[in-house]
C-alpha cells in the first residue's frame, strides 16, 4: 500500500512537471461538468486524462508533427459534429484531431468520439477510453452529448475506412447516414475534417483468409517488423478543418433524401483531401 | 394503504416514512413478522397468495397498494420464486381491479434493463427490458415489471406507477449493498463501469412522491450522480481483489456450489458493463430529487441500523 502510494505520487509529480503550466491553463479553460469526485456523467475525468495527454501530446507534436489548418472553423462553444475521413489501421487520426482541439484551438475543447460496441468488452480499454472522454457509439449517447452542447467526432466510414488496404489510400469509402440524421434531428452544424498522413501510416495489405479465420473484419499485414500494424510510421499529419455546414430537413426522411446531404459532406472532405495532397511536400516531412 | 414486503428492511423504512403522514393508515402485508412495529401500523402476517390477503382488501377501503414484497432469495428454487413473485403479483393486481384501489405503486428496478456492453450510457423508460437474456434469475423481476405495465394499460381507472430505482444502498439486504459489505471485495480486472446508486431513504421518498394523486406511469429513479465502481470501493476503504474475468466465473461458480458466497454468477455483469438510467422523467413529473449526496449514499451501506 505504502509503496504503491509513493510510486503513484512520484508518477503524478513527474506527469504534472512534464505537462507544464500550459496544460494547467488549458485544462482550466475547458468546460467540463464534474461531480464531487471529478467525473462527468459519461465517466470522463480530468484527473485521469492527463496521463493520456502526456503521451498523446508527444505523438501529436513530435512524432506526427501535426500541422493544423483552419481550426478557427470549429465553433468555440456549442454542439458540433466533426466528420472526418478514417484510415491507418489504428485510430491515431482520432487522437490527433482530439489533441488539435485541446492544444491548438482557442478556447480548447474536449472532443468525444464514438467507439465501437465491442470496446466495453475489452479489459482496460473498457474504462480507460471512457475516462478519456470516449463514448460507446450509440445514437442515444450522441444525441445526449449534442444536447449538452459538446463536440463529437465521427468517422462515418467506420471499419470500412480504418481497415482499408494501402492501395485505396485517400479514397473515401461509403459514408453511413447516421451522422446526418443526428445532425438534422439535433440541428447541429457539421465541420468537415480532412486528415492527410494517416492514410500512409500503416501501408497494409489485407489477408482475407486470415481475417475469415479469426472472424475479424480485416487482417492487415505491413511489410516491416512486427508485420502487424502496431507501430505507425512517423508520417507528417496535416489536418484541414472546413467551414461548418448547416443542414435543414427531416431526420426521418427516406435514404434518398438523406443521401445528397451526405454526399455534400463527402465532396467537401474529398476536395479538402485533394487540396491537402497538392499542398504537401512529402509523406514524412 | 397496503404495503407488501413491509417486514423487510426497505419495507419498514417505507412504512415508517408513510405512517408519519396523518392522511395514511398503513397496513403491512408480509409473511414475516414486523419487528419493532410502530403502534399505528396494522400488520397482517399472511402469504400474499392466500385468501386472508384478499380479505384485507375486502374489509378495508384501500386507497393505495405499494407492492415491494418480492422474493429474491438466490438459493430458493425458481418454482418457488415464480409462484411467489408472479403468482402473488397477479393476485394483488386482480384484487386492486376488483376492489377499485385507485393507486398502485410497484417497486421494480433499473436492473430490468440489464447490464450490456452496447447499452446507451443513460437508458430511458422506453428502453427494452433485456436483463433476462443473460441472466435468467432476473426473469421474475422483468415479468413483474411487464405485468405492472400491462395493468397500467388495462385498468385505466387505476393510477399505476412503476418505479425503477438504480442500485439501492443502505442497511437493506440486496445484492449491491451485500456486495459492498463484503470484507474483501472481488472486482473484474480491467473493468470499472460507471454506476448509479440511490440511498434507501431516497427510495422511500420517491414512493411517497408516487403516491401523490395524479402521478402515473413508469419512472426511472437515480440517485445524486454517477461514479466509477472503483470510486465507491475506494470511498469505503475496502481491500479489493481484481480477478481476470475469464477466471472469475468458474471460481465464483465453484464457490457458489460450496455455499461460500451468496451472489449468483451472472450478477458479475453488473460490475462489468454499464446499466444506468435517465431519471429526468421522475424529476419532471413526480418532483423527485435524491436528497442524499454521493458520499452519504455510499456510506449508507455501513449504517448498522437495525
Amino acid at each position: 500500500m505504502g509503496a504503491g502510494h509513493w510510486l503513484r505520487s512520484r508518477i503524478d509529480r513527474f506527469v504534472d512537471t512534464r505537462l507544464g503550466p500550459d496544460y494547467e491553463e488549458r485544462s482550466r479553460a475547458l468546460t467540463v461538468r464534474q461531480n464531487e469526485y471529478g467525473f462527468d456523467p459519461f465517466g470522463f475525468s480530468l484527473g485521469s486524462v492527463k496521463y493520456a495527454v502526456l503521451v498523446s501530446r508527444w505523438l501529436y507534436r513530435s512524432y506526427f508533427r501535426a500541422a493544423v489548418h483552419g481550426i478557427e472553423n470549429v465553433p468555440p462553444a456549442g454542439r458540433v459534429l466533426l466528420v472526418s475521413n478514417h484510415s491507418g489501421q489504428l485510430p491515431f487520426d482520432g487522437l490527433v484531431i482530439g489533441m488539435s482541439l485541446f492544444l491548438d484551438a482557442d478556447p480548447p475543447r474536449v472532443v468525444r468520439s464514438m467507439v465501437e460496441h465491442f470496446v466495453p468488452t475489452v479489459p482496460f480499454a473498457s474504462y480507460l477510453l471512457s475516462r478519456w472522454g470516449q463514448i460507446t457509439g450509440t445514437p442515444e449517447n450522441c444525441r445526449r452529448l449534442l444536447s449538452d452542447e459538446e463536440a463529437i467526432l465521427v468517422f462515418p466510414e467506420g471499419a470500412r475506412g480504418i481497415s482499408k488496404p494501402f492501395s485505396q489510400r485517400y479514397q473515401l469509402q461509403d459514408f453511413g447516414h447516421g451522422f446526418m440524421r443526428l445532425a438534422l434531428e439535433t440541428r447541429t452544424p457539421i465541420v468537415p475534417v480532412a486528415v492527410i498522413g494517416a492514410e500512409e501510416q500503416a501501408p497494409a495489405v489485407n489477408i482475407k483468409p486470415l481475417a475469415r479465420l479469426f472472424g475479424s473484419p480485416s487482417f492487415p499485414v505491413v511489410p516491416y517488423p512486427p508485420f502487424v500494424p502496431l507501430v505507425p510510421l512517423p508520417v507528417k499529419y496535416h489536418l484541414y478543418f472546413g467551414e461548418p455546414i448547416y443542414f435543414d430537413g427531416d431526420a426521418d426522411d427516406d435514404d434518398d433524401q438523406i443521401e445528397p446531404k451526405v454526399r455534400t459532406v463527402v465532396h467537401r472532405i474529398q476536395s479538402m483531401i485533394h487540396m491537402g495532397l497538392r499542398g504537401r511536400r512529402g509523406i514524412f516531412w | 394503504m397496503i404495503v407488501t414486503g413491509v417486514a423487510g428492511r426497505l419495507g419498514r423504512l417505507v412504512a415508517r416514512r408513510l405512517h408519519r403522514d396523518p392522511r395514511y393508515h398503513v397496513i403491512g402485508l408480509d409473511r414475516r413478522p414486523f419487528q419493532d412495529r410502530p403502534k399505528d401500523i396494522e400488520h397482517h402476517q399472511v402469504d400474499i397468495r392466500s385468501k386472508r390477503a384478499r380479505d384485507v382488501f375486502r374489509i378495508h377501503r384501500v386507497d393505495a397498494l405499494v407492492h415491494m414484497g418480492f422474493m429474491h432469495t438466490p438459493r430458493a428454487t425458481s418454482a418457488e420464486h415464480y409462484s411467489w413473485n408472479i403468482g402473488g403479483t397477479d393476485r394483488l393486481l386482480e384484487y386492486c381491479a376488483q376492489y377499485r384501489v385507485p393507486k398502485v405503486v410497484v417497486l421494480s428496478s433499473a436492473n430490468v434493463y440489464g447490464p450490456r456492453a452496447d447499452n446507451a450510457q443513460f437508458l430511458t423508460e422506453d428502453a427494452p427490458l433485456l436483463a433476462a437474456q443473460a441472466f435468467p434469475e432476473m426473469r421474475d423481476l422483468v415479468e413483474i415489471d411487464h405485468m405492472a405495465s400491462s395493468f397500467f394499460w388495462k385498468a385505466r381507472e387505476v393510477e399505476t406507477v412503476i418505479l425503477r430505482p438504480v442500485h439501492i444502498l443502505g442497511a437493506v439486504k440486496n445484492a449491491p449493498s451485500n456486495y459492498l459489505r463484503l470484507s474483501v471485495i472481488p472486482t473484474l480486472l480491467g473493468f470499472d463501469p460507471m454506476v448509479q446508486i440511490i440511498h434507501e431513504r431516497d427510495v422511500a421518498e420517491a414512493i411517497a412522491c408516487a403516491l401523490k394523486p395524479g402521478a402515473r406511469g413508469i419512472f426511472n429513479l437515480a440517485g445524486p450522480g454517477e461514479v466509477p465502481l472503483s470510486v465507491v470501493l475506494r470511498e469505503l476503504g475496502k481491500p479489493t481483489v481484481p480477478v481476470p474475468h475469464p477466471l472469475a466465473k468458474p471460481i465464483w461458480r465453484a464457490a457458489w456450489r460450496l455455499g461460500l458466497n451468496s451472489f449468483p454468477v451472472d450478477e458479475f455483469d453488473f460490475i462489468r458493463y454499464v446499466c444506468m438510467v435517465d431519471a429526468s422523467r421522475a424529476s419532471r413529473e413526480l418532483g423527485f430529487r435524491a436528497r442524499h449526496s454521493l458520499r452519504e449514499t455510499i456510506h449508507a451501506v455501513l449504517d448498522s441500523r437495525e
